[in-house]
């Protein structure tokens, strides 16, 4: 980069000298081009969107702010609302990095929490309560991954592009979620379609003398564990090595098929899981209308931190907070919450255009 | 269910699939034109979905429909602008970029409309229409096959258009040429960036027109989040067709009568859960992906962006 065009100098010392904050303010550069820049511009460009509809930028991101990270109660809040974030950056990073797009973790979301709200209601008083949660998640896990079989088989053994398979599962995995809601796990003695709901002392327990969920520790773990997974280990090279080159990986002996469908069980388990944390740690119920759609806003976030297990971690936080405030905001300021649909596309597109004027930079200075 | 196979019933259900397969066919036109020239386009639900919006308002404001046609089609057009600098022009990741789009109309959408309407929902007046004497009056298929919206009528015209267009001029050769090979175009003395700049304008502007139908003549009013999935729909239907306009129209025909047994289940008082009668469309797409999608042919340069000179 900069340091490879500084002339060589003839004092080696000297030169490694004048190199080191050389080196140093580059990958400050490229940190302000990548990272930190598109995410200012992003918040720049929703704040016009804000003007336009006559909505003052710095009263509602000064809002948004408060209530989530300067207040116990919202950081509280934003805490625990990482957790089933955290889940489905585990689901994204790896399948983004055995270059499988899985864009219907949506529905896989859904299913794993139907099924973990219809089973672990029903488990109480057999049995013990770690058994429960435990029994609850793997099921959602299960649940998830089986969502993903059709979409996974046809990639792997038919070559059917995954984007649009794993959209119209989602489609209808959502549908099927609310379906079952209403039909088979509907709780008798609501009037409102739900599943029956697990006793707040048999969720998931929270941490110290807080409100925050322990999910938010597994959330931690899960991410941590990918992320180490997919660089560190035999299996994670192997993925990556068929979302790099599915051609050459083939040829170096690999079973692509294979280790697509390993790919796609694993993605769309974490994708279940994200949904049994939300269930089994914080809502306890499901309602048949229930759909947050995380599953889509995540993925920016995993782009921007370029698949990296500890980036992401830091940016589910901020985007946890803004979630929290936002939602907040649309009772408080009366701006929908559809506002961080517009944030979050505007940071896609930003992130973007830091990669083009990156991209374009390293090409003038080879 | 042994009242289901009434006239009325009938009538309904094919008035419906053809009202629901013309938003889906005017946007898997549009999604073909550019899959053709190499550029895979998920923003097409944004599209869509801005086209529904911005044509909803033209012709809410102008009370013109064939303002708020226009109106949509500029709205798609606009969404595809920003498709077109950064995926075409830039380089950028069409599927991230893409994405993008769609989560940003539908933000933008909700986000404009709640503004205007807060929680109203304004109708249109009934959509003029086209009578064609004599058809018109024969029993089930006259009133739902021939007493439509002049633009079903530009719609199976563009279908014809389209095939002439991809298989007997040299445009349609350039435009395949930029998505099976675009660096042998280039060394042709084509222009791969100007072509694929233009496919994806006209997949905006259809995929608007597509948006304010359904807004317009088939809802008459404006829902945020209302095309539920239409434009994917319509990447299904382009990946299928395999090139030809006319699998665009008949893959639009069975998920447009798929989509209106939703309706016509309901009109028949069905008590099944909407949910269950709503997966039929999906449903189908996979179905129809299950069996035929290896069949499926993609351009070999789709979603690769062109450089010169890169390998």
């Amino acid at each position: 980069m900069v340091d490879d065009a500084t002339p060589a100098a003839e004092n080696p010392d000297a030169e490694a000298a004048r190199a080191a904050p050389l080196a140093w303010r580059g990958s400050m550069k490229r940190f302000l081009t990548l990272t930190a820049g598109p995410i200012v511009a992003a918040f720049v460009l929703s704040a016009v969107i804000l003007l336009l509809v006559g909505v003052n930028p710095l009263t509602y991101y000064g809002y948004i702010l408060e209530r989530s990270l300067f207040s116990g109660l919202g950081l509280e809040q934003t805490a625990t609302r990482m957790a089933p974030l955290l889940f489905l950056c585990a689901s994204l990073i790896v399948a983004f990095r055995a270059g499988i797009w899985n864009l219907g973790t949506d529905g896989q979301f859904l299913l794993g929490a139907v099924v973990a709200a219809a089973i672990a209601p029903l488990l109480v008083s057999v049995l013990p309560g770690w058994a429960v949660l435990l029994t609850g998640f793997v099921l959602a896990m299960i649940a998830g991954g089986l969502w993903s079989i059709v979409p996974a088989l046809l990639k792997a053994y038919q070559g059917v592009n995954e984007i649009i398979t794993t959209l119209m599962m989602s489609f209808l995995g959502v549908l099927l979620a609310s379906t079952l809601v209403k039909l088979v796990f509907r709780d008798p003695e609501t009037t409102v379609p739900q599943t029956r709901t697990l006793p707040v002392e048999d969720r998931l327990p929270r941490l110290f003398d807080t409100s925050i969920s322990s999910g938010l520790i597994w959330g931690l773990v899960a991410v941590l564990a990918v992320h180490l997974m997919m660089t560190r280990t035999a299996f994670g090279m192997k993925l990556r090595m068929v979302g790099a080159n599915p051609a050459a990986a083939s040829h170096a002996g690999l079973s692509v098929p294979l280790l697509t469908m390993a790919t796609f069980a694993l993605s769309a388990g974490f994708a279940g899981l994200s949904g049994a944390s939300e269930i089994l740690g914080v809502a306890g119920n499901v309602r048949a209308d229930w759909n947050p759609a995380y599953g889509l806003m995540v993925i920016p976030l995993v782009f921007l931190a370029r698949f990296h297990g500890v980036g992401s971690i830091v940016l589910v936080f901020f985007y946890s907070a803004l979630l929290i405030g936002s939602e907040s905001a649309a009772r408080r300021l009366g701006v929908p919450q559809d506002f961080t649909l517009v944030l979050v596309a505007s940071l896609l597109i930003c992130l973007g255009l830091g990669e083009y004027i990156d991209y374009r930079k390293q090409k003038q200075e080879r | 269910m042994g009242g289901l196979l009434t006239e009325a019933f009938l009538s309904s259900l094919l008035t419906g699939a053809i009202v629901a397969a013309v938003p889906i066919l005017l946007a898997g036109l549009g999604e073909q034109m550019s899959e053709k020239a190499g550029v895979l386009n998920v923003g097409i639900e944004g599209m869509m979905l801005m086209g529904a919006y911005t044509g909803f308002l033209a012709a809410f404001q102008t009370s013109s429909l064939w303002l708020g046609f226009l109106g949509g089609i500029l709205g798609g057009l606009l969404t595809a602008l920003v498709m077109a600098i950064l995926c075409v022009r830039m380089g950028l990741n069409q599927i991230v970029i893409g994405i993008g789009l769609t989560l940003g109309a539908e933000g933008l959408t909700a986000l404009l409309h709640h503004f205007q309407f807060s929680r109203s929902y304004p109708r249109l007046p009934a959509p003029e229409r086209l009578d064609i004497p004599g058809l018109t009056d024969l029993p089930v298929i006259g009133p739902s096959l021939f007493a439509r919206h002049p633009i079903v009528y530009f719609a199976l015209l563009a279908v014809v258009v389209l095939a002439l267009l991809y298989r007997r001029t040299n445009l349609g050769m350039t435009l395949r040429a930029a998505g099976e090979r675009p660096a042998a175009l280039d060394v042709a003395g084509g222009n791969v960036v100007g072509i694929r700049l233009a496919a994806v304008l006209f997949t905006g502007a259809m995929a608007g027109l597509g948006g304010a139908y359904l807004a317009n003549i088939a809802a008459g009013l404006f829902i945020p989040f209302m095309t539920g999935g239409a434009g994917f729909i319509g990447i299904v239907l382009a990946m299928l067709a395999r090139g030809r306009p006319l699998w665009v129209l008949i893959g639009a025909l069975i998920f447009g009568a798929a989509l209106s047994l939703t309706t016509a289940l309901q009109v028949a008082g069905s008590t099944m859960p909407t949910e269950v009668i709503q997966m039929l469309p999906f449903a189908a797409v996979m179905l129809v992906l299950v069996l035929f999608g290896r069949r499926a042919k993609l351009p070999s340069a789709l979603a690769v962006s062109y450089e010169r000179g890169a390998r």
